[in-house]
C-alpha cells in the first residue's frame, strides 16, 4: 500500500488541500457555503476532547451565528469512539439535519473508516497526518486537510497528559483558520473558560496558535465552507436542559432531594447542588437552606422526596431508564395518598439497560400510568432549556396545587446537549403557589377537618402538615383505602367515592397545566403534525422542506398530560376534512399515539405515526422522508382501492 | 378483640406537665390479635410519651407494611402518621426529617419490613445517623400473610406449619451496632419496666436510636419449638444493663442503687442511669456489645437491655450543616434567588 504523508506525497486520489504561495488566503472561494453546515468531531472518549469541542461551538455562538451541538457518546469512561456534531445554521435550523456532514475532524483511528464515509461529497476531512492514511481511506470526492497534530504536540510538550489534551486545542486552532473564525474572540473564550486557573490560559492559547498557524501556512484559508460574524443570537443562551432544570428547581424553591446516580439524569442533581452551594447558603449563619442526600437506590430516592413532600418541603428527584421502573410502587403511593413532589425523568433508550447514553421518548406509557392499580400521573414535556427552567420551577407549584407527583419528561438529547435557547425568565412578583394547606388559624376556623373531604368540589382536598396544630388536623396517611377522614375502610362505596374523586381531580388538572402550542396557517393546511419534547427541534426545517414538496403543514406541540381539549379539537378538525395527521415520536411503539387514542377515545386510524427510535435525536430528513413515503403509500392505496 | 372504644374518662386521671392524661396519647382501637405483643409496645410508647410530657402534635409516626406497621394507628391520635410502602419507611422518614428537624420521629417496623424487603433501607438510614427512634416489633414471623418464617427467626426453628428455618438469622441489633447507630437496645414487649425507660431514653437521644423489641405473635409463633414465644422468651431472657430514665428537671430519687450504676447525661439534659448486670458490659463499646450478644446467643440466651450509647452523637443535620430553621418553613425570599441573579446566570451561557 502507498503511504501518504501530508507534507510530501500527494495522494493518487482525493484532493490534498495545499496552499500555493501566490494565492491569497483571504479570498473566499466562489462556491462558498457560509454559516450553514455541520462539523462532526470524531474523538476517543476520555481524551479531553469535550471541552475543546465545546469551546469551538461557543466561539461560533459568540460570533453571533446560531449553533447547536450534539454529543454522541458511549456508555464508557475511556477509549471508545465518541462524536460531537456541531450544526451551524443562520437559518436557525438547530435540530439534527441528518445525512452526511460538510466537515469531519477525524481524531479516532478506531472509527476513521466509518467517519470518512460520513463526509458529504465535496466536504472536508481534517485529520492527524502524523500517521499516514491508507489508500482505502482516500475518497476522490472529498478534500483532505492533514495537520500533523500528534507530531506538533510531541515536539511542543513534554508532559504526556498535555501532549494528549492539547491535540484537541490544536485542531480547534486549525479550524479557526480554515473556517475563518474570529481568532481574537476564541482566545478571549479561553481566558473566560480558565478563569481562576490562570496558569492554563497561556498554554491553551499557545496550542490554539499552533493549529491556527499551521493551517494558515499550509492551506487556502478560509475554505469554501466557513463562518462570517452575524448578529442573530439576540438574547438566546447556549445551555443544556439538565442545568436548566437544576436551576429551575432552585428558583422553584426545592429544598430536599434524595437521588441515585444514573445516566443521563445525574447532572440535574449535580447542577442543583452546585447552584445551591452558590445561592442557598443562609447569609446569617452560613448554613445550608437545602439538603441533598445521595441514597442507596432509586427506591430510597423517591421515598425521600415523598417523605419531604408530605412534610411540606418542596422536594424532587431525578432519574432515567431503570430508575423509573424502580420508582413505580412509590409513584402509586404518592398518587393515592396525594403527596406533592417533582420527578425529573431524563429518558434514555430502553428497555432494560438499553442504550444508556442514547436518547429516546419511550417512557410515556410507563410514566402516564405508573404503578399498579388505576393510576394516572401528571406529565410535562419541555422542549428547550428555557422551558426546562420554566417548568422545572413551575412543576412545584403544580404539584403543590394538585397534591400529586408531577413528572417532567425530558430526554438525553435535551438534558445533556447544549441547545441555543431563549434565555431563562423569572418574575420576582410571582409568589409560590402552595395549594390547599391549612394553617393553625385556619384549622381553628374549620368546623370539621377531613383530609379527603372534597370541600370545594374540584377533587382537591385540604391537607395539613405535621406539627401545625396541637388539637386538630392530624391524620394517618396511608396507602390503604380510606374514608373522608383518612380512616381505614374496605367499604366499597367509600373506596369508589375516593377513586372517583381522584378522577375528578385529574380532569381538573388541565387548569393548572400548560396548553399545547398550536401553529396554524390562515388557510387550512394539508398536513397536521403532532409532536412533543425534542422532536420540535428539527420541525421548522422539516416544514420548510415539505413546503418545497408543495405541502402545507399545521403543527401541535403537546406540553402536558392530561390532554387539553384543544388537542382533541385539532385532531377532529383534520379528520373531519379527511386530511392526514402524523404523531411524531422517538420510540418504537407509538406510545404518545396510544395515549391520545386511549385518553381521547380517538379512532386510531385517524393518526399516522412517524417513529424514530435509533437512539439518536430525530432529524428533519427522517421526518420529511417518512411523511412523503406515507403520502405516496396512501395515494397508491387510493388508486388500487 | 373489642369493637368499641369507651369515651368515658375518669375525672381524676393523672395529668402530666402539659395537662394531658394517658388517654390523650392513645390512638384508634387496635385491630391486632388479642394478646399481640405489639399492643404492649403501643402501651409502652403511650406511657413513655405521657410521662415525658411530649406534645403529641410534635411527633411524626412512621411505618412500613405489616402488623407492626399498623401499630402507629393505635397510639398518638393527635400526631400525623405515615404508613408507607413495605420496607421503605426509612427513606420516607429521611425525607420527612430533612424537611423539618424539629419534630420527634417515631418509627415502627417489623422483621419482614426491616430485615428482609427493607434491609437495605434499614442499613442506610442507620449510616445516615438520622435523628429518629426506630423500633422493630420482632416476632420472627410474617403475621399478615399467616405465619411464614421471617429472616430474624433463629436457624433451625419451625413455624406453626412445621416449616424449618434453614438459613442464618439476621440480628438487627448487631447490624445497627456495626453500621454506627448511636443508641442500640433490645427489649421484650412483655417487660414494660425495661421497655418504657428505654423508649424514653431513645426519644431523648439525639441521633439514630434503635430498639429491637421481641414481640411474640400469639397467633402464628407462640408454639412449642418457637424461640419467639412468650414462654421461651421468659425462660431465656437475660439482660446486659437495666436502665432508669430520669427526665430533665427531675430530682433523682429513685433507681437501682448499687455500686454498678452509671449516670449518662443525654443531649437534652436528661439523665439515663444504667445498671450493668453482666460483667463485660460497657455502654461505650460497640464491638464488645456485638460479642456479648453473640456469646449469649450461643448459650441459648436472648440478651436484652441497653447495648450501646454514644451520648454526644451527631445527626444528619449537623453533618449536613442544615439551617436551624426547618426547610419546610423557609420563605420564598430565602429560597428563590430572583431575577437579578438570574440575569448573571443567563450571561454565563453566552
Amino acid at each position: 500500500m502507498t503511504k501518504n504523508t501530508v507534507n510530501s506525497d500527494v495522494p493518487a486520489q482525493g484532493k490534498m488541500q495545499e496552499k500555493s504561495p501566490e494565492k491569497s488566503p483571504k479570498k473566499a472561494p466562489d462556491n462558498a457555503i457560509v454559516n450553514e453546515f455541520v462539523v462532526r468531531f470524531a474523538n476517543t472518549n476520555g481524551t479531553g476532547s469535550a471541552s475543546a469541542n465545546n469551546m469551538f461551538a461557543k466561539a461560533i455562538l459568540r460570533m453571533g451565528i446560531p449553533v447547536s451541538a450534539k454529543n454522541i457518546f458511549p456508555s464508557n469512561i475511556q477509549g471508545m469512539p465518541t462524536w460531537y456534531e456541531v450544526r451551524i445554521s443562520e437559518k436557525n435550523y438547530l435540530g439534527r439535519r441528518g445525512g452526511k456532514s460538510e466537515m469531519l475532524v477525524a481524531m479516532n483511528a478506531q472509527s476513521i473508516n466509518d467517519d470518512i464515509t460520513s463526509v458529504k461529497s465535496g466536504g472536508y476531512l481534517l485529520y492527524d497526518s502524523s500517521r499516514t492514511l491508507f489508500d482505502s481511506q482516500i475518497r476522490a470526492d472529498i478534500n483532505y486537510l492533514g495537520v500533523p497534530i500528534s507530531n506538533i504536540c510531541l515536539k511542543e510538550y513534554s508532559d504526556p497528559r498535555q501532549r494528549q489534551l492539547f491535540k484537541n486545542v490544536v485542531y480547534v486552532g486549525a479550524l479557526a483558520a480554515l473556517l475563518s473564525m474570529d481568532f481574537t474572540l476564541l482566545k478571549g473564550l479561553v481566558r473566560d473558560q480558565f478563569k481562576g486557573k490562570e496558569k492554563l490560559i497561556t498554554p491553551n492559547i499557545y496550542a490554539l496558535e499552533l493549529g491556527y498557524q499551521y493551517a494558515n501556512e499550509h492551506f487556502i484559508c478560509p475554505l469554501a465552507i466557513h463562518v462570517e460574524s452575524r448578529d442573530l443570537i439576540n438574547k438566546r443562551i447556549l445551555v443544556d436542559g439538565n442545568t436548566a432544570i437544576g436551576l429551575g428547581a432552585v428558583f422553584g424553591g426545592a429544598t430536599v432531594t434524595g437521588w441515585y446516580p444514573i445516566t443521563p439524569s445525574t447532572s440535574v442533581i449535580e447542577k442543583f447542588a452546585s447552584y445551591c452551594q452558590r445561592l442557598r447558603i443562609d447569609p446569617a449563619s452560613g448554613k445550608k437552606n437545602y439538603a441533598i442526600v445521595q441514597v442507596e437506590d432509586e427506591l430510597a430516592a423517591i421515598g425521600v422526596a415523598i417523605g419531604a413532600g408530605w412534610n411540606g418541603a418542596r422536594a424532587f428527584t431525578a432519574t432515567s431508564g431503570p430508575g423509573i421502573s424502580l420508582m413505580t410502587e412509590f409513584l402509586g403511593l404518592a398518587y393515592f395518598t396525594e403527596i406533592p413532589f417533582v420527578l425529573i425523568n431524563v429518558q434514555r433508550a430502553g428497555p432494560s439497560t438499553g442504550m444508556p447514553t442514547r436518547t429516546q421518548q419511550a417512557d410515556i406509557i410507563a410514566c402516564a400510568y405508573a404503578s399498579h392499580g388505576d393510576t394516572k400521573q401528571i406529565l410535562l414535556f419541555p422542549d428547550s432549556p428555557h422551558e426546562c427552567f420554566e417548568l422545572g420551577a413551575q412543576a412545584f407549584d403544580i404539584a403543590d396545587q394538585l397534591q400529586t407527583p408531577v413528572i417532567i419528561m425530558s430526554d438525553l438529547d435535551l438534558g445533556m446537549n447544549d441547545h441555543l435557547s431563549e434565555e431563562f425568565v423569572w418574575q420576582d412578583d410571582k409568589a409560590f403557589q402552595k395549594g390547599k394547606v391549612l394553617s393553625a388559624q385556619q384549622l381553628d376556623e374549620v368546623e370539621v377537618f377531613g383530609r379527603y373531604l372534597d370541600v370545594d368540589g374540584d377533587g382537591i382536598c385540604y391537607r395539613t402538615l405535621p406539627g401545625t396544630h396541637t388539637e386538630k388536623g392530624a391524620y394517618f396517611n396511608r396507602g390503604t383505602s380510606r374514608n373522608h377522614f383518612a380512616g381505614y375502610t374496605e367499604k366499597s362505596a367509600d373506596y369508589v367515592d375516593n377513586m372517583d374523586r381522584l378522577t375528578k381531580k385529574f380532569i381538573n388538572a388541565i387548569n393548572y397545566l400548560p396548553e399545547p402550542e398550536i401553529q396554524k396557517g390562515k388557510k387550512s393546511a394539508q398536513l397536521g403534525l403532532i409532536f412533543f419534547g425534542t422532536t420540535s427541534h428539527p420541525i421548522m426545517e422539516a416544514i420548510e422542506q415539505l413546503k418545497e414538496h408543495g405541502l402545507s403543514v399545521d403543527t401541535l406541540r403537546i406540553k402536558a398530560f392530561p390532554f387539553h381539549q384543544s388537542i382533541e379539537q385539532f385532531i377532529e378538525e383534520y379528520s373531519f376534512n379527511n386530511k392526514q395527521i402524523f404523531v411524531i415520536e422517538q420510540n418504537r411503539d407509538a406510545q404518545m399515539k396510544s395515549l391520545l387514542v386511549n385518553e381521547l377515545q380517538i379512532d386510531p386510524n385517524k393518526l399516522a405515526s412517524i417513529l424514530n427510535f435509533d437512539g439518536l435525536p430525530i432529524t428533519s430528513h427522517f421526518i420529511v422522508q417518512a411523511v412523503l413515503a406515507q403520502l405516496t403509500a396512501n395515494q397508491a392505496q387510493q388508486k388500487t382501492g | 378483640m373489642s369493637f368499641i372504644k369507651s369515651k368515658f374518662r375518669h375525672p381524676r386521671l393523672p395529668v402530666n406537665d402539659l395537662g394531658l392524661t394517658y388517654r390523650d396519647y392513645e390512638g384508634a382501637l387496635s385491630t391486632l390479635c388479642a394478646g399481640c405483643g405489639h399492643d404492649s409496645i403501643t402501651s409502652a410508647i403511650i406511657q413513655a410519651c405521657h410521662e415525658l410530657s411530649i406534645q403529641p402534635s410534635e411527633v411524626a409516626k412512621l411505618s412500613g407494611i405489616g402488623c407492626s406497621s399498623k401499630a402507629p394507628n393505635y397510639f398518638l391520635n393527635k400526631s400525623h402518621g405515615f404508613n408507607s410502602v413495605h420496607g421503605r419507611m426509612p427513606s420516607v422518614a429521611t425525607g420527612a426529617n430533612l424537611a423539618n428537624q424539629e419534630l420527634l420521629y417515631l418509627a415502627m417496623s417489623g422483621d419482614g419490613d426491616s430485615a428482609s424487603i427493607g434491609f437495605g433501607q434499614f442499613a442506610h438510614v442507620v449510616r445516615r445517623q438520622l435523628n429518629m427512634v426506630y423500633m422493630v416489633a420482632n416476632n420472627g414471623v410474617y403475621g399478615l400473610t399467616k405465619g411464614q418464617l421471617a429472616a430474624t427467626a433463629d436457624k433451625g426453628v419451625k413455624n406453626k406449619a412445621g416449616e424449618l428455618s434453614l438459613f442464618t438469622d439476621i440480628d438487627l441489633c448487631v447490624m445497627a451496632l456495626q453500621l454506627g447507630a448511636s443508641f442500640v437496645a433490645r427489649s421484650f414487649s412483655g417487660d414494660k419496666q425495661q421497655l418504657v425507660p428505654l423508649i424514653k431514653a431513645a426519644m431523648s437521644h439525639k441521633g439514630f436510636a434503635f430498639i429491637d423489641i421481641i414481640s411474640p405473635c400469639v397467633t402464628f409463633n407462640n408454639h412449642v419449638g418457637s424461640t419467639r414465644s412468650y414462654d421461651y422468651v421468659h425462660d431465656h431472657i437475660t439482660t446486659a444493663a437495666v436502665v432508669d430514665f430520669v427526665p430533665i428537671k427531675t430530682e433523682i430519687t429513685s433507681g437501682y442503687h448499687s455500686g454498678e450504676s452509671e449516670d449518662v447525661c443525654l443531649h437534652d439534659g436528661s439523665i439515663m442511669r444504667i445498671q450493668k448486670l453482666t460483667d463485660s458490659y460497657d455502654s461505650t463499646n460497640a464491638s464488645q456489645a456485638i460479642m456479648e450478644i453473640e456469646q449469649q446467643k450461643q448459650q441459648g440466651k436472648i440478651l436484652t437491655g441497653l447495648f450501646y450509647l454514644e451520648p454526644t452523637a451527631s445527626d444528619f443535620h449537623e453533618i449536613n450543616n442544615t439551617n436551624d430553621t426547618p426547610l419546610n418553613k423557609l420563605t420564598q425570599d430565602a429560597l428563590c434567588p430572583g431575577n437579578r441573579v438570574l440575569a448573571g446566570i443567563n450571561d454565563s451561557f453566552r
